[in-house]
């Protein structure tokens, strides 16, 4: 076992070496650009292309045709909730969405809010799980967009798009249905007609594909508009201008491809790992606290509290696995996880949660390291901890008149 | 984020970490800062002996460089009176451990965990 080993996978995966290998002619030999129309270096790489379309959409059930490249998620999910806000406008100003979505969802509704559009932010259940009820009780004779990610990044929760998709369309069949599937796509069974999407985000490195390449999904039975953000060659139908990363789109074809072929027999084998984790590390320790349900969750993601730890710590302590935290202390704002918080967790336990993410090159031999270290480390930094003691002499910490700072 | 040498060295091998017994009640001085909800707690404990600091012990919920501001402040304390330990600035700590910025707070909450550790102490002194 080579360490350090990497079990961050909702951050982002490595590169599949036959990704790489189906990209590598598209550097070097087949270089074209794909706009060029009047060569054979042009209709190589448009020829590559459009399968790569093919191999996307079908890994999410639509047709070629629909498929708009971008940069990533974070674009498609700008372009989604920007462009339609604006080819909309006069159609209304109101757009939905959940306190638990990605930045690049609620920073993006935030500017439109500046703008002058209204925006509610759903607050998800206890569990990370978001009913359709919900949002057709917030939707309103404006609504324009309804934004629900289909799996979240942090927790790993899987939404019941299908649900949440029959019942905005039931209400009002003119309000769109905008997913953001970059974690769900490729691990979990995702269909844009079943859900009865409008725009669906994807992006390549969650499916060991390279970075750099997404895709925005735009239905177009019946149409979808979106005003673009870019304006210049009027490439991917008007939507998005600029050269098209040949190499880049050919890898997320090859990766959709092989998450698509493969995704049943991963699935089985990330939820035993990730089962084999959770039951490895929750026999020796108590006070471990799963954060979201177990019941819809990413098959290789694990989230979880370890009470009276802080997260940064934990994380110092397992140096040679990667994985991540919600503490404060990891991130720049020195405000704890606000999917966590979210849920109602805690701030306590916002700060002593680990999020372990499982892919595809995780072995049962790396699960069993990584559960005697956690297990090891979590009893050292317990035996550091005042609140353990407190905890382990019977009081209740939240009985205490604490400070804060 | 990299760690500097010495957080690293008092986070593998933190000094002084305890709890004094309760029966040393009147000879110690325990401060309690921060919050659980913040992501740092640090308690930090002094032993009195005529007038001077002769043991102290930490215990610390918080992230690397708040164990390593606490086990340091453990450390510089022991010796001194109590007025020398009052005077103990974070900015020392900041030096010592090589702490970037958005790490200040967990040396100015050592500082602070000293001052209640005194401040307790002194209570329960006051008067007799």
């Amino acid at each position: 076992m080579k360490l350090p080993l990497f079990m961050d996978n909702q951050s982002t995966t490595p590169v599949d070496p036959r990704v790489v290998e189906a990209m590598l002619p598209y550097f070097t030999e087949h270089f074209g650009n794909a706009a060029s129309r009047n060569h054979v270096f042009g209709w190589t790489a448009e020829a590559a292309v459009e399968n790569a379309r093919a191999q996307v959409a079908a890994l999410i059930g639509g047709d070629a045709k629909e498929i708009v490249w971008t940069s990533g998620a974070t674009e498609s999910n700008n372009l989604a909730l920007k462009g339609a806000a604006s080819f909309y406008k006069k159609q209304g100003n109101h757009i939905i969405t959940v306190e638990t979505e990605h930045k690049c969802v609620l920073d993006t509704c935030k500017r439109l809010q500046r703008e002058g559009y209204e925006v509610t932010y759903l607050r998800p259940m206890k569990d990370g799980t978001v009913t359709p009820q919900m949002v057709t009780d917030a939707m309103t004779d404006k609504t324009i967009i309804v934004s629900v990610m289909a799996a979240n990044n942090e927790i790993g929760i899987v939404q019941d798009s299908n649900a949440i998709g029959a019942a905005i369309k039931a209400k009002n069949p003119k309000t769109l249905f905008h997913i953001d599937a970059a974690q769900a796509a490729g691990k979990v069974p995702f269909d844009v007609e079943a859900a009865k999407a409008d725009l669906v985000s994807v992006t390549a490195h969650k499916i060991y594909g390279p970075k750099g390449i997404g895709a925005l999904w735009v239905r177009r039975k019946p149409r979808v508009r979106i005003d673009p953000m870019l304006d210049g060659g009027g490439h991917e139908r008007g939507m998005r201008s600029g050269t098209l990363p040949v190499p880049m789109i050919v890898g997320f074809g090859k990766a959709a491809e092989l998450s698509k072929d493969e995704m049943g027999a991963e699935a089985i084998r990330l939820t035993a790992l990730r089962d084999r984790l959770y039951r490895g590390i929750t026999s020796k320790l108590p006070e471990v606290y799963v954060n979201g349900t177990m019941e819809h969750r990413l098959p290789g993601n694990l989230n979880i509290s370890f009470a009276f730890v802080e997260g940064e710590s934990l994380l110092m302590a397992l140096k040679d696995v990667a994985v991540s935290s919600g503490s404060a202390c990891t991130s720049a704002s020195l405000e704890p996880s606000y999917v966590l918080r979210a849920l109602g967790a805690g701030d306590d336990l916002a700060h002593s949660s680990i999020r372990f993410g499982i892919g595809r090159f995780n072995t049962e031999e790396e699960i069993d390291f990584v559960i005697d270290l956690v297990v090891k480390s979590v009893e050292k930094l317990r035996a550091l901890s005042p609140l353990w003691e407190m905890h382990q002499e019977g009081i209740d910490i939240n009985s205490i008149q604490w400070t804060p700072h | 984020m990299a760690y500097s040498d010495k957080v690293l060295d008092h986070y593998d091998n933190p000094r002084n970490v305890g709890t004094f017994a309760k029966d040393e009640g009147d000879d110690v001085g325990t401060g309690l800062v921060g919050a659980p909800a913040c992501g740092d707690v640090m308690r930090l404990q002094i032993k009195v002996k005529d007038g001077r600091i002769a043991d102290a012990k930490f215990k610390t919920f918080g992230c690397g460089s708040a164990i390593a501001s606490s086990s340091l402040a453990t450390e510089m304390i022991k010796g001194m009176t109590l007025d020398q330990a009052a005077e103990i600035k974070n900015t020392q700590i900041v030096e010592e451990l090589n702490l970037p910025p958005v790490k200040i707070h967990c040396s100015v909450l050592a500082e602070d965990a000293i001052k209640a550790a005194i401040e307790d102490y002194k209570k329960k002194h006051a008067g007799k």
